[in-house]
């Protein structure tokens, strides 16, 4: 019998792996950036297990919009990546330091 | 065999090719393996979905995600010229840091989720069914009528998510030649060809050309 806790169990396990993540690959922005997108799938697991659980169509609906959200932001963050690698003609984070922050 | 037996084994199933998946994006080598383990995940997370009758979302999982997301991952990996070692560079030096902060977060949430699946909280009737309709009908129903105005603000997102990301990548090239069209409808007839008004002339032959004369 599958209960609550087993999908909320997978969303935590799944989120801190992509905090690991964000972790140990500091300078590849694109592992970062795939890194971001388990995390948004590790919160949509809890959305759809809950809506589910509670059947309320509101947390689907709001996975929908995630989803939305997410695809959007994927295309703006690669376009600023390429753009990025046109002008420095390098991805690596510690090389983008011209801020000095 | 058991239904509901079937259906956990085939969740922890799918849960364990969810996390291998997950944890090969984060370690492989290769960032063009890792973007493929992502959509390994997802589409295994799409099957996780689909267990708890979830199917509308984890068929726009699978399309969204790995059709067009992850390809869109893929085109930038393979276009931008990579160096993988450098990439590599503090991934054992920040290996123990990731590992404990992630383990630490991992046993904070489990605490907070072992108090309350003591008593195993089972999932109820799947409630697009109890109300007669499959889940694509539930959710659309909702989607359209309670949250019409988030639904068009997403529509509007996308759209300034394309226009902006065509907006940051359009170059200007100093070298390109572009036709401006204004110009030449604007242009008239008169101002590119002159009609000459001229009597006929014989050209002056040389004598010792190839025609012999009469």
């Amino acid at each position: 019998m599958i209960t609550l806790a087993h999908y909320i169990v997978l969303g935590a396990v799944l989120f801190c792996i992509a905090v690991a993540g964000l972790f140990i690959n500091r300078k590849n922005v694109i592992v970062l950036l795939m890194s971001i997108e388990l995390m948004l799938l590790a919160v949509n697991m809890n959305f759809v297990a809950f809506s589910r659980f509670l059947g309320d169509v509101s947390g689907q609906v709001f996975v929908f919009f995630i989803l939305t959200v997410a695809a959007a932001e994927a295309a703006i963050g690669l376009a600023i990546l390429v753009l990025l690698f046109r002008n420095r003609s390098t991805i690596n984070i510690a090389d983008i330091d011209s801020m000095k922050g | 065999m058991n239904p509901q037996l079937f259906q956990l084994i085939c969740f922890y199933a799918f849960g364990f090719v969810t996390v291998a998946a997950a944890l090969s994006v984060i370690t492989l080598k290769n960032t063009v393996h890792s973007v493929l383990a992502l959509v390994l995940t997802f589409f295994s997370a799409a099957c996780l979905w689909t267990l708890i009758d979830a199917e509308f979302l984890a068929l726009a999982l699978i399309v969204v995600y790995v059709g067009a997301v992850m390809v869109l991952f893929l085109f930038v990996v393979m276009m931008l010229d990579i160096d993988q070692e450098k990439m590599r560079e503090g991934f054992v030096k920040f290996l123990p840091v990731g590992l404990i902060v992630a383990a630490a977060m991992l046993v904070e949430m489990l605490g907070l989720i072992g108090v309350r699946a003591m008593h195993a909280q089972a999932m109820g009737a799947d409630p697009a069914a109890t109300a007669g309709l499959s889940n694509t009908a539930w959710l659309g129903q909702a989607l359209y009528t309670k949250f019409l105005l988030p639904f068009e603000i997403a529509a509007l997102i996308l759209t300034v998510g394309v226009v902006a990301a065509v907006a940051l990548t359009l170059r200007e090239r100093a070298d390109a030649r572009y036709e401006s069209a204004s110009q030449q409808v604007k242009v008239n007839p008169r101002d590119r060809v002159r009609i000459v008004k001229m009597d006929a002339v014989r050209p002056d032959l040389p004598n010792d050309s190839q025609e012999p004369t009469p």
